[in-house]
């Protein structure tokens, strides 16, 4: 952009910013970390901020490969996928870490849904993914056993 | 772009591809002390990454600070030929960034 040195052009200046700015901002309101949810402390609240107040039920549809002993809870691979069809999102919960929310990966339709991670584990918990699709959330939970020290016990 | 915090590697298969991804963070939780002070470590983490395919943004992850140390992630693009272009762009809370792309294989 030329920049101009008389006020007038200055203020044109201005607004031709603000609109460059404002257009954005409407297009990616969808597309902002959501903050909240990784905040929180409560799943309860997390889910509600991530999901508002869609419908969240069990699937056998939603498949979670998680170790059942985490050797290493600092590094604690995990892989989400489904066979659920238009999927928005997968999100990772580990419930009993202070912030619960570890993971919220947007897909779009050129993306197959499967992703796969690591995750930190600050003691044994449940892990749950959760896979948004057509405005519901679809969900399944599996226990992984941190083992401290790291011996194997 | 070249960046030595990411490494990328992209494969086709049957015109599928599968990316996979490692960034060089410390995944600072914001919670844990120094063992000598007992000083907080502050938080550093990344907070947002996202991944895009011949210029198109195809996904983008969230992450909080309980993501491991020097994160891993994988990822396939449903329909992908040899060549194209695979990108990755990553930011933490603390304003660091980090950019690769390369060329599927």
């Amino acid at each position: 952009m030329e920049v101009s040195t008389t006020r007038r052009g200055f203020i044109k200046g201005l607004i031709a910013v603000g609109t460059l700015l404002a257009l954005p901002a409407t297009l990616l309101a969808a597309m902002v970390r959501p903050k909240a949810a990784f905040g929180s402390k409560e799943i309860d609240a997390s889910l509600k901020s991530l999901f508002g107040d869609a419908s969240i039920e069990a699937s056998d549809k939603v498949y979670l490969k998680v170790p059942e002993i985490a050797e290493n809870s600092a590094v604690v691979p995990i892989t989400i996928t489904t066979d659920i069809e238009d999927v928005e999102s997968i999100s990772v919960i580990i419930d009993k870490n202070p912030n619960p929310l570890s993971a919220n990966f947007k897909l779009t339709d050129a993306v197959a849904p499967e992703v796969s991670a690591r995750v930190k584990m600050g003691q044994s918990s449940p892990v749950r993914a959760l896979v948004k699709a057509k405005g519901k959330v679809y969900f399944t939970t599996k226990e992984v056993k941190v083992t401290i020290g790291g011996c194997g016990g | 772009m070249e960046d030595k915090s990411v490494k990328v590697r992209g494969k086709v298969k049957d015109g599928v591809a599968k990316v996979k991804v490692l960034i060089s963070h410390p995944m600072e939780t914001g919670t844990r002390r120094h063992a000598d002070s007992g000083e907080l470590i502050p938080a550093k983490y990344i907070e947002e990454v996202v991944f895009s395919h011949n210029g198109k943004d195809v996904l983008t992850a969230y992450w909080g600070a309980s993501v491991s140390k020097n994160p891993y992630s994988a990822f396939k693009i449903k329909s992908a030929t040899v060549g194209d272009k695979v990108a990755v762009r990553w930011s933490d809370n603390t304003g660091t960034s980090g950019a690769k792309e390369i060329a599927l294989k």
